[in-house]
């Protein structure tokens, strides 16, 4: 039951294996006051199914402007992006919405848990919004809490966990739908370092299970264990190292 | 998202500021609870009206002299010509007819009136036997006016409680003698107590025969005739008859004016109808104001919750999920704020009716659905704005927002 995953994806990726994001001359542009800030200018990129991507560069360079743009949160000002071999810029709002509910999931800098909810309420919450029934959704929030380490924190607000368990609740909330992307913006940026290793180790688990991970990071020892690593700056992608 | 899962969200999100959301829910109640109350004292000034009409009873004629008299002021007065009196003998013609059953001729003015040392100005109604009859009067003591032809002065009177207790200061006043005016009269009857009816205070009247009250005023015309119908069924009839007569005696001219109680009753129905639909009115302007309470504390909500919404749509909750659930939220809020309401305005409505049991208070079908389905329509129509402003953040401005 946990992520299924298709046997080529679980071989090692490359390149030019089966692409599941492929971006085409993207541009972003923001209006600031009366002029307009290039955050993303024409960037190219292809990521094939079961890659461990980490993308760094320094403060607006693009990093967050192209995930939320993975992430299908945010549409590119111009050029194509493909996302499982569709094309996302004729997509509806409702479509995006469907999409980035079944195929993308996100681990953000600051866990964004609801703290009126418990662990288990707030992992629940995406398949809520799916419609799962309350038992279903319930024993699968429940068994990957279990897989995360926190079978003991199931029934605690989120306000009474600490910030390496309330990660780890917003890892399982991105993962309990079984995405095929896992986007995290900083994952480790607010936790202090063993509860940064520790969130290291089940995203990159779940990466040997064939989640693609994407991960924004300022931190060069996390960039660098992602087996390809890009660089940004001033909105393009100016170094793309394998291996 | 399952229905069941929208409604748990709304409550929960409601029942996170309680403090709110009970004030929220008290400015809708007051509406829903003011606008029970209000029609309720509205029906109620209604009912008490019908009552009073009704205690005069609905087969009832009242003939007055002048055409289409519509105040206390005939129109004769109003142009300076007096119509032509209405005499005994015309009254006494209408008792002619099978679909009259009883006539009292009625003349009313002020005299003083004493008993011994003790006097005081007091209304003086001359009729005959048929009046207490007519207006269902009963008496404490003795006997109404004996039933004589109404030409007969016979020197006997019948007084109102009030007039009983203040001339004769606790003495039986039946047997005993008073003074109207210049005559003098013995008292036949004591009425029973009962206030005001139909604008008259009867315990503080005196009552006399019809002729006696003629020669004392020394006028020739009557100032009413009451008919009582057979039944309500013969009514048309016994008015066409009435009209006929009048007419017949009166040299071919209609210069009396024939008035129902069902008209009389009608138009005061129709009155205190509008002053009721006047107040739900009133009351409904504090449903739209609680409305705008929700709209302002919604759209708050929405600010504050400004990176829940984010993250709803980072999981992938489509805009019109994040808009039903505010919509819900808005709907809660007027559903049981118009509950509160109903148990506050049925509670105000009990109060109001042991405060005044004289009255029924009863707040209308129509205007407890009515109160109910406004404040819902209120919730969802002020609901709109914030749901909608919610559903359209950008949610990575949303999510950024700490």
């Amino acid at each position: 039951m946990w992520p299924t995953v298709s046997p080529q994806s679980r071989s090692s990726p490359s390149a030019d294996g089966a692409a599941i994001l492929r971006l085409e001359q993207l541009t972003r542009t923001f209006a600031v006051g009366d002029q307009f800030v290039r955050a993303l200018d024409g960037v190219d990129l292809q990521v094939a199914a079961g890659e461990y991507i980490s993308l760094m560069g320094p403060s607006g360079s693009g990093k967050s402007t192209l995930l939320n743009i993975l992430g299908l949160l945010d549409r590119p000002t111009s050029g194509e992006y493909w996302l499982a071999g569709e094309q996302t810029s004729t997509m509806s709002d409702d479509r995006l919405a469907d999409t980035r509910q079944r195929e993308i999931g996100f681990v953000f800098q600051f866990f964004h848990l609801i703290h009126r909810m418990t662990a288990v309420e707030n992992v629940e919450l995406p398949m809520m919004l799916a419609g799962v029934p309350p038992a279903e959704r319930r024993a699968r929030a429940r068994e990957v809490l279990q897989r995360m380490g926190l079978e003991a924190r199931i029934n605690h607000r989120s306000s009474q966990l600490s910030g390496g368990e309330r990660q780890r609740v917003a890892i399982a909330r991105a993962v309990v739908m079984q995405p095929k992307i896992l986007l995290a913006d900083e994952p480790t940026g607010n936790l202090d370092s063993v509860s940064g290793g520790e969130v290291i180790r089940i995203v990159e688990a779940l990466h040997e299970e064939g989640l693609t991970l994407i991960v924004v990071t300022h931190d060069q020892a996390l960039g660098s264990r992602a087996h390809r690593r890009l660089l940004m700056r001033d909105g393009r992608i100016v170094q793309d190292v394998s291996g | 998202m399952r229905l069941a899962d929208r409604h748990r969200v709304a409550f929960s999100a409601l029942a996170r500021t309680p403090l709110r959301t009970a004030m929220l829910l008290l400015a809708t109640a007051i509406g829903v609870a003011a606008v029970l109350m209000l029609t309720a004292l509205g029906e109620a000034a209604r009912g008490y009206i019908a009552d009073e009409f009704q205690s005069l009873g609905t087969d009832l004629l009242v003939v007055l002299p002048g055409r289409t008299e519509t105040s206390g002021a005939g129109a004769g007065m109003m142009s300076g010509a007096t119509p032509r009196d209405i005499t005994l003998d015309d009254a006494r013609a209408l008792l002619r007819s099978s679909a009259i059953a009883a006539v009292a001729p009625l003349v009313v003015g002020e005299s003083p009136v004493s008993v011994g040392s003790l006097e005081r100005d007091v209304t003086i109604m001359g009729t005959t036997a048929s009046y207490a009859a007519i207006r269902r009067w009963t008496m404490a003591s003795g006997e109404f006016l004996p039933d004589v032809d109404m030409d007969r002065e016979s020197p006997v009177c019948v007084i109102g409680d009030t007039i009983g207790r203040e001339l004769f200061r606790g003495e039986p006043p039946v047997g005993r003698w008073l003074r109207v005016g210049d005559r003098r009269c013995r008292v036949a009857g004591l009425l029973a107590r009962q206030g005001v009816s139909v604008m008259v205070d009867v315990d503080t009247v005196v009552m006399i025969p019809v002729a006696m009250a003629q020669s004392l005023f020394d006028s020739a015309g009557l100032f009413r005739v009451l008919i009582q119908a057979r039944s309500r069924d013969v009514m048309p009839a016994a008015r066409r008859f009435v009209l006929d007569t009048f007419r017949e005696r009166h040299h071919g001219e209609e210069d009396v004016t024939v008035i129902t109680q069902d008209a009389v009753l009608k138009t005061f129905d129709g009155i205190l109808g509008a002053l009721t639909m006047a107040l739900a009115g009133i009351a409904a302007v504090s449903l739209l104001v609680a409305g705008v309470l929700i709209m302002n504390v919604m759209l708050v909500a929405v600010s504050q919750r400004t990176q829940e919404i984010g993250l709803l749509k980072a999981l992938g909750a489509r805009r019109s999920q994040v808009l039903a659930l505010f919509l819900t939220e808005a709907l809660y809020l007027a559903l049981l704020g118009a509950f509160a309401g109903l148990l506050l305005g049925f509670a105000g409505v009990w109060l109001l009716g042991s405060l005044y049991p004289d009255f029924t208070f009863h707040p209308p079908l129509w205007a407890v659905a009515g109160a109910v389905l406004t404040s819902m329509a209120c919730g969802m129509l002020f609901g709109i704005l914030p749901a909608r402003r919610a559903s359209r953040l950008d949610p990575v401005a949303a999510l950024a927002r700490r």
